[in-house]
């Protein structure tokens, strides 16, 4: 499932066990309520890595939860009812009250590379685990939120197109020199320790949480229509 | 006008247009729209299109010839206007092709010529020859706020400001640069056959064509939007 760590000023969420990581009803609920303790306990200073064991990082919907339902029309309920379910997932990390780095040290696809690119900063190996929108080659159309992230997130047309109507799988090296990531790194390790340096170096701004949370929605104005996040404007005059 | 030619799995759409600059008129527009609505009916999983042309010009914009032979400034006005639809319709038909599209772009594409290959999932062109060339505002025309969502799609930043705000004419290696076009070739036969090799290399990715087509329109979503084009959640995965 997924646990929380606080390091100091690091709140370190993790996608524990060998398997997936898939994204079901009752993971989904975990996150939820994982984030809204993070955002709870956030400070100025605060900063939150996410991060998952194993090979994957997460490769999307748990469509065998899906497929379960015995039939077609069941199965294509409990998948948008999933896609429904993680909408407010993104949600709170678009308006978490902190910076968020991800530490992607194995495959994120789909709802898992989602999740990621809903993050402030990525972090990837260079070695193994790509990035991924599986979609096309499943045959499943890309619902409103993911697209709107896509488009806010990602400047580069030709990169989107390669993504999401090509299936490209791509690679840290690649997807740092696109500007899909922040930095690639050699190995598992390398990943987490620069994540943690990253976390620390943005933490010592020390930055007032809730108006960094209004200017990220700023960034991203279409997704955050979406998302139903409303802005408020903030005067804190810093002497 | 345009030809539409099958091999195996690829559909061959040639543009020939009104004369040598295979400008457009709505005589033409309405056969290239025509020639899409075959291909889109014969179309299977493992289809693509290749557009093509032939020679200096790959398409020079509307036929102001026609646009320009009536009576009246107005009516000139309202040629060029219904120009203007004619062709929305048919990026509107481009952009609901239930496969992929390459076009091979072999020489010059101008105004309304540029928006086709634009409207292509991939560009490639020629390296030595051809330059895409929006002239909107050296004719002293406003580009219609449809068309600013239209090339918003496709470009954004430095590049977007450079293809619409500063008259350029762009040749190959500079719009692969800006990320515009996806490769370039030496040649015309060259570009085309590069053309060919990609739509066929895209094709075998067989891909279903609804959900192509649905989730092509979502990287156009703002112009899609303006013309109100309904969009389908196709939640059944194969």
């Amino acid at each position: 499932m997924c646990t929380l760590e606080k390091r100091g000023n690091l709140f370190i969420l993790t996608f524990t066990g060998e398997n997936q990581h898939r994204f079901n009803p009752n993971l989904i609920g975990s996150l939820l309520s994982l984030l809204s303790q993070v955002k709870a306990e956030a400070t100025r200073g605060s900063a939150l890595i996410t991060q998952a064991q194993g090979k994957f990082f997460s490769n999307g919907f748990d469509l065998d939860w899906a497929q379960a339902a015995g039939s077609e029309q069941g199965a294509a309920e409990r998948l948008h009812h999933m896609v429904d379910l993680f909408k407010p997932v993104i949600a709170a990390l678009l308006s978490l009250p902190m910076p968020t780095i991800a530490a992607i040290t194995g495959h994120a696809a789909a709802g898992g590379f989602v999740l990621a690119l809903s993050h402030d900063y990525l972090i990837m190996r260079k070695d193994r685990g790509v990035l991924y929108m599986s979609e096309v080659d499943i045959a499943l159309t890309i619902p409103d939120y993911f697209n709107a992230l896509f488009r806010e997130k990602i400047g580069d047309a030709s990169v989107r197109r390669d993504f999401l109507l090509r299936g490209l799988k791509m690679k840290g090296d690649e997807a740092e020199k696109r500007g899909v990531v922040e930095a690639a790194y050699g190995g598992e390790a390398e990943v987490r320790e620069a994540s943690v340096r990253l976390a620390e170096n943005l933490g010592k701004r020390k930055w007032h949480g809730e108006v960094y949370a209004e200017i990220r929605k700023g960034l991203y104005p279409q997704l955050s229509a979406i998302l139903g996040l409303t802005h408020k404007a903030y005067t804190i005059a810093r002497l | 006008m345009c030809s539409l030619e099958k091999r195996g799995n690829l559909f061959i759409l040639t543009l020939t247009g009104q004369n040598v600059e295979h400008r457009l008129n709505p005589e033409v527009l309405s056969s290239i729209i025509s020639a899409l609505s075959r291909a889109k009916a014969e179309s299977t999983r493992g289809s693509a299109l290749v557009t093509v042309s032939h020679a200096k010009f790959f398409c020079n914009g509307f036929d102001l010839d026609w646009v320009n032979a009536t009576g009246s400034k107005q009516e000139a006005q309202q040629r060029f206007d219904y120009s203007l639809d004619c062709l929305t319709q048919l990026v509107q038909a481009f952009i609901s092709l239930p496969m992929p599209t390459v076009a091979a772009v072999n020489g010059h594409a101008a105004a309304a010529g540029l928006v086709i290959p634009l409207c292509h999932d991939y560009v490639v062109m020629r390296r030595d020859r051809g330059v895409l060339y929006v002239n909107d505002l050296e004719m002293g025309l406003k580009i219609p706020e449809l068309y600013m969502a239209f090339f918003r799609a496709k470009t954004s930043g430095w590049a977007l400001r450079d293809l619409v705000l500063r008259g350029l004419k762009i040749k190959g290696e500079e719009l692969l640069k800006m990320g515009i076009v996806d490769a370039v070739y030496d040649g015309e036969e060259g570009v085309i056959n590069a053309g060919m090799k990609m739509a066929d290399d895209l094709a075998r990715r067989k891909w279903d064509g609804e959900v192509y087509a649905e989730i092509r329109k979502g990287l156009y979503s703002e112009f899609c939007g303006m013309l109100g084009i309904a969009s389908k959640a196709i939640g059944t995965p194969k």
